[in-house]
């Protein structure tokens, strides 16, 4: 047994932040090297699961086991010895670092209690974390979790995990001792800090609720869902309104991190908790491990093994599809990497050797840049190089060539992606004005994408970049003298001196490949079939198991509106010369109306089926019949006609849910199983112009499918809506399985983010199409005998 | 040939030399001029118009006032007795006829003697089987609007429903197990008079009721495969399984229908007159005069400006000048004989052996798309049905032969009048193009099919079962040919077909020499107006 593994061996050892990447790989090792250990994990119960799920789930189902697994000769999926020893050696507990007192109930703080070890590797990691959030987590949780072990009377080896970047953005030397102790220290009250954090919170929040920016947010969801009810709108807005104060907080931590010298508001909160944790740690002994960027493992559990996607991985895959051509950086600049592998090995080396043993805090720094620099220009070269002899490939097949880096400076970056996005930006509102729909609409969509893709390279650039410009030299003498106190055994299993890693080996055999892997991207030529997706989708819609499909009438069935259909039963009985005057006073209408239409569908069916008032009964019947064959069938989607079928013959139940009138529905009925659409009241043979109840439109029409599926047993998770518009939005949400037809822009933009199936339908071709269809001329009545 | 010749010239047989002009091909709703290849084609025109009848009411009047093997309609018609008058829907004649239509000068006729015999209880039945109803514009052209006015707001003229629960009985059934089905209220009769118009030698006799007035019960037992495989030609009554299968439930209706007094017509083949806009598509291309020519370059000129929709429109409002060449009534098979004579009279050609290859240019119209769109199921029964079978004797094109059509197949169909050509496209043929397989997989569902049941009952379209109907026409044809090829078609829809798709003539018959060999013979079906090959 190594020497390290018998100084740690009957140890009870309690882990914060263990389904983090640092943390998963540290409880493996421990595991694996140091068989006598128990292991204490404070995890907190996540939204539908509780402690013990989460850790199983995150934590012990990850393939970093997989080496522990097969070492015992058994598989991922049959391991029961292997969870044997998990239940055996692992107690979880349900806590939380943001909260006082870790948030532990009685039980679970007499075992946490009995740690003789705790590594606090609990953190917000996430550059732009809120500013009040990571204050919280990062700030106070180290402080939170040695008070909590003051107030239980205990005092283990604490090792606190933090990060080399507290040193914050400056050249030259930055050595293994605390910042109180540095030269550059900025005496900055810490509580001062938490209070400006928390009162922040409160601001932006007041602040987000004023009328004016109420009234932003709601525009904004309006533009975004157009006339999708009530409801969803302010769904919507309210997510507009705290999106924008955690914005506001982000920008906040981003804004104070800079006016101390912090690149962002992580190592901002992580320095001030390491002052925070010196100022309140008691009695408790405390050593602090400070990694720099950590990558995948070198060669522990395996190498490249890596969890999640993490900080340096977006960027190389955007650099590698092509879409960031441009990265900032000072080319003889160090880029200070640590393999994951290398960082889990200090930490235990530090815990196993125990605390100072004068009171103080031991600091010891896990990180590349003097012993073994990774140069930015070396990086981008083999970065370049492997991409040219391993390209990613578009959906066509065709290899993608990667960018020659030249090393510009972050404000032109920013400049050139901050003008990117812009034009992108008038483009899409350009077209949104448009009344585009189908595949048109689709453009409009691929602007999205390419803004979307335009914004995360500026995100990256953002927060990135000041570490690709940041030249401090992190000192590491104590890492390596702690390397060399191992013995020979441990050296080989443990080491953490940074000189074992041969950079080229690293990104180019190790890295690279594992972040390929993982990233879920094109590695071989054949040309993707652009409608797998939804056949694969289409497929789900049409299973057997899906029981009840909900239709929308209007340019998802036919393309057509209740002005045509009013258009042409107006029409029908009135001679050339009415259909002039009746033409010319529609299309004056037509803009008032169809702004109406967006605004309120039901207020504007309302104002419209007026005209419907005073038309007799029986001869509306009859037309409704000769609509059916002059005009909706015309303008019918065949596809969609057989779709309707199609769900009928797997035995699904059909109903069409509309807002148009009876009148003009009740021919289409044989189609469905049922219709709910518009009715009008009678009086005295002729229809009043009236609604009997409110049209099943927006939000209506949703409550209409809910009520419809309650009555007749249907479980809505397991049925289909198709619907073309962003007002049908109520409707599609209510379903498991929404379909968008023919979208309009906003629609299309929508079903592409949530992965809703689209389908294109058309017109029967050859037909001809009139701006405004009348019904055929009645002078056949007259005509000469 | 600017007015109508008192010896009109028989059909005729023109061997291609140097000195041919180019020959035009029917493409659709436009022409096509091509060269033929010199020394080893033909080209067969058809018959120049009968002289028709000086006097056509007088003549229907003499019809039934004599009738064969039957007694005058006068004495028929008895006070209180139910009549109903059946008539051929809008697939006849093609194109449309100028007014009046035949059918409207017989049914005036006759409807004036039903007055005088003071009879009441009558009955105007569109008789469209599984065809689409007729529109209120298309009944109106058929009968005039007089009779349209008197009947039709009475419900007393109709389109026949084949899908009506309660209107349709069983008379019973053929010694070969053959159902006969009948519209109710015809079967009910006291006596059914039968208004035909027999543009082709296919139509009429006991095809008129056993058919016309039948529906899917009565209509499947000869509209399939097998019948069609037996049918060599299904236009030579002689060797016509259809035909003959028609005829057996003739005798069930003899034996237990309604007294049946069919009264048929015959019609020349002035289809584009003899003066007038399309006088030259009935001459033959060397006797085109100054006129001729600088009225079809002006024509073609300015379809090519015109939307698909437009030169549609244009095309389909065309009535056909149609002269009535002869007009008998009376007992149906005794009529019927007479009737085919004349019908051979005016369009058999005889022709000298078979072809390797047969070209044929394909008109904008044909019975099943009459002020519609003519989708790619119908060029495939315009060419492989009717063009392809209107022979007596042998086939135009040799076994194994290949036939060259041009027509520009659009994927483009009329949802109206054809909603389950569309699937049947989208679906049947994306499967399979065996009539056998598809008969037994597929018919069934298309015909019980509720929905097109709607629509054929209520709306304007053919019956569910009806593509396929199409498509077990072209039996006889996909087992005789070698090869289809369509010249100009949408390659897309050409395919679909199980058909090749060439660009030009040229290509298309460098594809044939695949299968028939180097140097083949071509023989032209110049058709319309209409002619039949009795090729020996």
């Amino acid at each position: 047994m190594s020497t390290i593994a018998s100084q740690l061996a009957g140890k009870r050892i309690a882990i914060t932040g263990g389904t983090g990447f640092l943390g998963t790989a540290l409880i493996e090792r421990l595991m694996r090297l140091v068989p006598d250990c128990h292991i204490i994990l404070l995890v907190r119960p996540g939204k539908r699961s509780t402690p013990t799920e989460r850790a199983r789930r995150e934590i012990f189902r990850n393939d970093v086991f997989h080496r522990m697994i097969q070492e015992r000769d058994e598989t991922p999926r049959q391991a029961p010895s292997f969870w044997a020893e998990v239940d055996h050696r692992v107690t979880v507990v349900a806590g939380d670092v943001s909260t006082d007192g870790l948030g532990l109930d009685d039980n679970d703080r007499a075992i946490f209690a009995s740690a003789d070890i705790v590594i606090h590797s609990a953190a917000t990691v996430s550059f732009d974390a809120p500013l009040d959030g990571a204050i919280e987590v990062n700030l106070l949780g180290p402080t939170r979790v040695a008070q909590a072990l003051q107030e239980l009377e205990a005092s283990p080896h604490m090792v606190a995990i933090s990060t080399c970047y507290v040193a914050g953005n400056r050249r030259g030397n930055a050595s293994e001792q605390l910042l109180s102790d540095s030269p550059f220290d900025i005496d900055v009250s810490w509580r001062s800090e938490v209070d400006f954090a928390r009162r922040c919170r409160t601001d932006f929040d007041a602040q987000s609720r004023s009328t004016d920016r109420l009234g932003e947010f709601r525009k904004r969801a309006g533009s975004e869902l157009g006339a999708a009810g009530t409801p969803l709108l302010s769904a919507k807005t309210e997510q507009y309104r705290k999106r924008w104060v955690s914005e506001q907080l982000v920008e906040a931590g981003r804004a104070r991190a800079a006016s101390l010298g912090w690149p962002d508001s992580y190592a901002y909160t992580k320095a001030l908790g390491e002052r925070a944790l010196n100022e309140c740690k008691g009695d408790i002994p405390v050593s602090i491990v400070r990694p720099a960027i950590i990558e995948s493992a070198w060669s522990e559990p395996k190498p490249g093994w890596i969890k999640g996607f993490r900080m340096a991985e977006p960027i190389l895959i955007s650099y590698a599809q092509g879409l960031l051509r441009e990265f900032p950086g000072v080319p003889e600049g160090v880029v200070d990497v640590i393999p994951v592998d290398i960082v889990v090995a200090a930490i235990i080396g530090v815990a196993a050797e125990g605390p100072s043993q004068d009171g103080t805090i031991n600091v010891t720094q896990v990180a590349s840049g003097t012993r073994n620099p990774l140069k930015y220009r070396n990086l981008v070269e083999l970065v370049n190089g492997w991409f040219t002899e391993n390209p990613l490939y578009d959906k066509r097949g065709q290899p993608i060539a990667v960018a020659e880096f030249s090393f510009p400076g972050r404000g032109a970056v920013e400049r050139q992606l901050n003008w990117a996005y812009k034009t992108l930006d008038r483009a899409d509102r350009g077209l949104k004005l448009l009344p585009l729909r189908g595949k048109h609409a689709m453009f409009n969509t691929q602007i999205e994408d390419k803004m979307e893709q335009v914004e995360r390279a500026r995100a990256y650039v953002k927060i990135y970049g000041a570490y690709a410009e940041c030249e401090a030299l992190y000192g590491v003498e104590n890492l390596v003298a702690m390397h060399n106190r191992l013995d020979p055994a441990d050296q080989e299993h443990l080491a953490c001196d940074p000189a074992i890693v041969n950079w080229d080996h690293y990104v180019t055999g190790i890295h690279l490949p594992s972040v390929v892997e993982h990233a879920r991207v094109k590695t071989k030529p054949h040309a993707s079939d652009p409608d797998a997706r939804s056949k694969r989708l289409r497929k789900r819609v049409l299973a057997p198991e899906r029981h009840l499909a909900a239709f929308d009438l209007e340019n998802t069935i036919i393309a057509s509106n209740v002005v045509f259909s009013y258009a042409w039963l107006a029409t029908r009985n009135l001679g050339p010369a009415d259909r002039l005057k009746f033409t010319l006073k529609t299309l004056q209408e037509g803009p008032g109306l169809l702004a109406l239409d967006a605004r309120d569908r039901t207020d504007f069916l309302r104002h419209f089926y007026r005209r419907y008032d005073g038309a007799p009964v029986a001869e509306m019947d009859r037309l409704g019949q000769e609509l059916l064959a002059d005009h909706i069938l015309t303008k019918a989607f065949p596809a969609a006609i057989r779709r309707v079928r199609k769900h009928r013959e797997l035995g699904h139940r059909t109903v069409l849910i509309t807002g148009a009138l009876n009148i003009v529905v009740d021919p289409l009925k044989p189609l469905f199983d049922d219709v709910i659409c518009a009715e009008m009241s009678i009086r005295d043979g002729r229809y009043t112009g009236e609604l009997l109840s409110v049209p099943p439109t927006g939000e209506v029409r949703a409550q209409a499918l809910r009520d419809y599926a309650d009555a007749n047993n249907f479980d809505l998770t397991e049925s289909v809506a198709y619907a073309d518009s962003s007002s049908d939005l109520p409707l599609l949400d209510a379903v498991g399985f929404p379909v968008a037809v023919n979208p309009e822009t906003r629609l299309a933009s929508l079903a592409v983010k949530r992965g809703w199936l689209i389908e294109y339908w058309s017109k029967a071709k050859g037909n001809t199409d009139r701006v405004l269809p009348l019904g055929p001329l009645p002078s056949l009545r007259k005509s000469r005998r | 040939m600017s007015k109508p010749q008192p010896n009109p010239r028989p059909g005729f047989v023109l061997d291609v030399d140097r000195q041919t002009p180019p020959i035009l091909f029917h493409h659709g709703e436009g022409f096509r001029m091509e060269k033929l290849p010199v020394g080893r084609s033909r080209v067969i025109y058809p018959s120049e118009p009968l002289a028709g009848l000086k006097d056509p009411d007088e003549a229907i009047l003499n019809a039934v006032l004599n009738p064969i093997d039957d007694d005058p309609l006068p004495s028929l018609l008895k006070p209180g007795m139910k009549l109903t008058i059946a008539f051929d829907d809008v697939s006849l004649p093609l194109p449309m006829m100028v007014k009046p239509d035949v059918r409207q000068r017989i049914i005036a006729a006759v409807l004036d003697l039903a007055a005088e015999a003071g009879i009441d209880d009558v009955h105007l039945i569109a008789a469209l089987a599984l065809h689409r109803r007729m529109t209120e514009r298309e009944l109106r052209h058929a009968v005039g609007d007089r009779v349209y006015e008197a009947f039709a707001p009475h419900g007393q003229l109709y389109n026949h429903d084949a899908e009506d629960p309660d209107g349709m009985v069983i008379l019973g059934e053929t010694r070969h197990g053959e159902t006969v089905q009948m519209s109710k209220r015809a079967a009910e009769s006291d006596l059914v008079i039968y208004v035909n118009i027999n543009l082709v030698s296919m139509d009429g006799g006991w095809k008129s009721t056993a058919t016309g007035l039948s529906g899917y019960a009565g209509v499947r037992v000869h509209h399939n495969p097998e019948t069609m495989r037996k049918s060599k030609s299904f236009m030579d009554q002689e060797k016509s399984e259809l035909h003959k299968s028609n005829w057996r439930q003739g005798d069930v209706i003899k034996n237990h229908g309604p007294r049946i007094f069919e009264i048929e017509t015959t019609l020349n083949t002035n289809t584009f007159g003899y003066d007038g806009p399309l006088a030259m598509l009935q001459k033959r291309e060397w006797e085109w005069d100054f006129r001729d020519r600088a009225k079809f370059t002006a024509m073609q000129a300015g379809l090519k400006r015109m939307s698909g929709a437009q030169r549609r429109k244009a095309f389909h409002s065309w009535r056909a000048p149609y002269e009535i060449t002869s007009v008998q009534a009376g007992e149906v098979e005794a009529v019927h004989q007479k009737t085919t004579e004349m019908v051979y009279r005016q369009h058999i050609v005889p022709v000298a052996g078979q072809t390797d290859i047969l070209t044929m240019g394909l008109p904008y119209i044909c019975p099943y798309n009459v002020n519609s769109i003519m989708n790619p199921i119908l060029v495939a029964v315009q060419g492989l049905g009717y063009f392809f079978n209107l022979y007596k004797g042998k086939p135009l094109v040799r076994a194994g032969g290949v036939l060259i059509m041009s027509h520009p197949t659009p994927w483009e169909f009329n949802p109206v009048h054809h909603p389950s050509y569309v699937d049947f496209f989208e679906q049947v043929l994306a499967e399979t193009k065996d009539p056998v397989v598809m008969a037994k997989k597929y018919e069934k569902q298309y015909a019980e099919d509720e929905w097109y049941r709607h629509l054929y009952r209520t709306s304007n379209a053919y019956h569910g079962v009806h593509p396929f109907y199409m498509w077990y026409w072209c039996t006889h044809a996909l087992e005789h040919l070698g090869a289809v090829i369509i010249v100009g078609g949408d390659p897309k829809a050409t395919r679909r077909l199980g058909f090749k798709p060439a660009s030009t003539l040229q290509d298309a018959l460098e594809m044939a020499e695949d299968v028939v060999g180097p140097a083949p013979s071509v023989t032209h079906l110049h058709n319309p107006p209409i002619l039949m090959a009795e090729v020996s």
